[in-house]
């Protein structure tokens, strides 16, 4: 029988005593993504009136990060009654207040609408009822910045498990078990690389959150810093135990302020209750994390780069072998996980790796988040397990094109990735089929494009991007983008010939073969698969010679 | 140079403040300094570089280094707003390129430079995570989303005329 530590005794009354405290209703609002249309302003009007009303005890006033249905921004949702208004203005809020938190009322007029119905029941939103939120249980429910609200919600049960009754091995097992491959762009098996991490020779040993997020379209890593960060510090925290780390670091984006500030209070208070720091839990278990804030640099997110970039260095990346588990950060064995990546572990230890292991495809295991995003109607951040459907994807939960256009291609994997057509609709999406249509799972991003957009023009957007990024170390990226990038630019600008579309190939492949780091390694992927998909896009436009062209509907 | 600058009254006492700060000074500590550096200048002039080098004993070149590999900093002097104009993805296919234009054309500015009365300075950023508001831009922590040429500078305008009225 474990005798319980005192921190540990101490857990479990305050989440006794928070769980008695909390008020039978409560109106969520997100305060992260739907600050931007104003949603701060409607926390405050809320606030003014539930005074006026006298209800501010009956009634907890929650600001959370973000709920998903991010085209309904600014958004509230009121529990139990299972409500979702959205587009809200400050007016709406007297409304609310009296006919449905004193009336018992609900306000049809601010439901979402589902092909024009409105959609009463929260749970019976298309747009909801085909996710599997697993990893955003907490994200837009809790308040991000209270830990005993996270506490009340589940956070930390995990490490408490582990830390007590588990050792690292049996935790690396568990993740083996479950099949977990890394969120973070290659799909790496998770446990492999923490099997890997915990053998590694050395007393001092690193773990890196990757929360460098660069892809342009994709927020998934941001929702989650944002509205849940204990989810990812207990995740961190646990991964530092499994593969025995005693310092880590959490690099983020500086284009991010909100998780920052976040994460910051996260780690404080997280500190206060002995779930970071030392002597963990009373268990002494000593992990210690710092934040680094990123300076610009999407090459950064490469793991190699952004251990260049923590020690204070250029942001470059070196070749691998060595690999960053026996020699990283100062030549020490270094593990580097993205922040889904290890949101996942308090869930598949809660869950069990077995039952986790259910969800997905043969491969490809779990849950994964989406950044929804594009001409679609319903953009925002979404959860659906492995193996879903584009088609589920666009249409069920994305609500279709928006102004009666036709679905053209989805942008999946960023820069990195490629263009899936419309044929393959109907395929199941994991790593490996995604790989098979000629893009990349990458962090996440999915970017829908309809009939108006043109293909070759994507394909030079994205070159454009990687050679702004390019680290310029080695000479196949650097100069191999730049010169792939005039061709694209004669092909948009109609001063192309036929002979340049072999040559962009060609190109593509030297690229793609010699260049040192990812960047430069599928630098050429957005023109590959847009050259094997919409290959008469780019003939009709070097044929016709003319500047722009509005691509047509292909199916 | 550097005398001639100190003339015009560049304050580098804010340097030893945050040297001290970092004790003892790693090289890990050099990037986190010259941002903090960079909130306090507002940019990296660069005699307050060679402060720090000096104060750190590391080499100019490599502090250099850093401040030009790294898009977050400025050599230049920058606008009380800089605009941060998204040019992600889902931004690019949502006609961000028009917002672009219509700035430039309205401020008189390129992507990467300040007005003349140093109120704004235009830089366009790869994703500000915030796709759903696409198109979208970010001044100081406020963000503009669904742009429209139109409202975008009418968002200009309207913060022209408060810096004004201060
Ligand atoms: C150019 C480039 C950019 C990358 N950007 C990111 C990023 O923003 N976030 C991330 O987690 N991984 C990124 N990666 C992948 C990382 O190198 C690394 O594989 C990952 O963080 C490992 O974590 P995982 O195993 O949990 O996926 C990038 C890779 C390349 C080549
Ligand atoms: S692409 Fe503009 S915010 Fe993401």
């Amino acid at each position: 029988m474990v005798t319980l530590s005192k921190e540990i005794k101490n857990l479990h009354h305050i989440r006794e005593k928070i769980k008695n405290k909390q008020a039978k209703r409560q109106v969520r609002i997100c305060a992260t993504g739907c600050r931007a249309l104003g949603a701060l302003d409607i926390y405050e009007t809320f606030k003014k009136e539930l005074k006026e009303a006298k209800l501010q005890k009956e009634i907890a006033l929650i600001k959370t990060g973000c709920q998903g249905f991010c085209s309904g921004a600014p958004l509230v949702s009121i529990d139990p009654d299972n409500l979702l208004y959205v587009c809200l203005k400050k007016e709406d809020v007297r409304e609310i207040v009296n006919t449905t938190l004193i009336g018992k009322k609900p306000i049809e007029r601010l439901f979402c609408r589902d092909k024009k119905k409105p959609v009463i029941d929260r749970s019976k939103i298309p747009f909801f009822s085909y996710q599997k939120r697993l990893i955003l249980t907490r994200c837009g429910y809790i308040d991000p910045t209270n830990l005993d609200d996270a506490l009340a919600h589940g956070a930390y049960e995990v490490l408490e498990k582990v830390l007590t009754s588990m050792d690292p091995e049996a935790v690396i097992e568990k993740i083996k078990k479950s099949g977990l491959r890394g969120r973070g762009g290659a799909g790496f098996l998770t446990g492999l690389k923490w099997g890997y991490a915990h053998s590694a020779q050395g007393s001092e040993k690193y773990l890196i959150c990757n929360a460098d997020e660069g892809d342009p379209g994709a927020f998934m890593d941001r929702a989650l810093l944002e509205g849940d960060p204990h989810m990812v510090l207990e995740g961190i925290v646990i991964a530092a135990y499994a593969i025995g780390a005693c310092k880590g670091y959490i690099y983020v984006r500086a284009e991010y302020p909100i998780a920052i500030e976040h994460l910051k209070i996260a780690i404080e208070q997280a500190e206060k209750y002995k779930l970071v720091g030392k002597n963990i839990l009373g268990t002494g278990f000593n992990f210690e994390i710092k934040i680094k804030q990123g300076a610009g640099a999407f090459v950064c997110g490469e793991e190699t780069a952004l251990i260049s970039s923590i020690e204070g260095r250029r942001g470059q990346p070196r070749p691998r072998p060595p690999f960053p588990t026996e020699s990283g950060l100062w030549g020490k064995p270094t593990t580097i996980n993205n922040v889904e990546t290890l949101a996942n572990i308090p869930v598949i230890l809660k869950i069990g790796a077995n039952e986790y292991a259910k969800l997905g495809t043969k491969k490809s295991k779990g849950t994964k988040i989406f950044a929804l995003a594009g001409k679609v109607n319903n953009t925002g951040l979404i959860e659906v397990p492995m193996g879903i459907t584009l088609r589920e994807l666009v249409e069920d939960i994305g609500g279709g094109i928006p102004n009666g256009k036709r679905f053209k291609a989805a942008q999946i994997g960023g820069p990195s990735g490629g263009c899936v057509p419309a044929q393959f609709l109907d395929k199941p999406i994991d790593y490996e089929s995604v790989k098979e249509m000629g893009a990349i799972m990458g962090s996440g991003g999915l970017i829908i494009l309809d009939e108006t957009v043109c293909m070759v023009e994507i394909a030079r957007y994205f070159m454009e991007f990687c050679v702004k990024e390019s680290c310029g170390k080695c000479p196949p990226c650097r100069i191999g983008t730049t010169r792939m990038l005039d061709i694209l630019e004669r092909i948009c600008g109609g001063k192309a010939e036929m002979k340049d579309i072999p040559r962009l190939e060609e190109l593509a492949l030297q690229v793609k073969k010699n260049s040192l780091c990812g960047l430069g390694q599928t630098a050429p992927n957005p023109v590959l698969s847009t050259l094997r998909h919409f290959r008469d896009e780019y003939i009709e436009r070097i044929k016709l010679k003319k500047k722009t062209r509005r691509g047509k509907p292909i199916i | 140079m550097t005398k001639a600058l100190k003339q015009e009254g560049i304050d580098l006492s804010f340097m030893s403040k945050i040297v001290s700060t970092h004790v003892p000074f790693s090289r890990e500590d050099l990037i986190g300094s010259l941002q903090e550096t960079q909130d306090h200048y507002g940019y990296l002039p660069e005699e307050v570089m060679d402060k720090l080098a000096e104060l750190t004993s590391t080499p100019v070149a490599l502090i250099y280094g850093i401040a030009t590999f790294y898009s977050q900093f400025h050599l230049k002097p920058h606008g009380k707003y800089a605009i941060k104009l998204c040019r992600g993805t889902a931004c690019h296919v949502k006609e961000a390129p028009k917002i672009s234009s219509a700035i430039s054309s309205h401020l008189g500015i390129k992507d990467g430079e300040t007005t003349n009365d140093m109120l704004f300075s235009l830089e366009s950023v790869a994703c500000l995570g915030t796709c759903f508001l696409s198109p979208v831009m970010l001044i100081g922590d406020q963000y503009y989303g669904k742009l429209t040429p139109e409202s975008a500078i009418e968002v200009l305008e309207n913060i022209a005329k408060e810096n004004k009225a201060k």
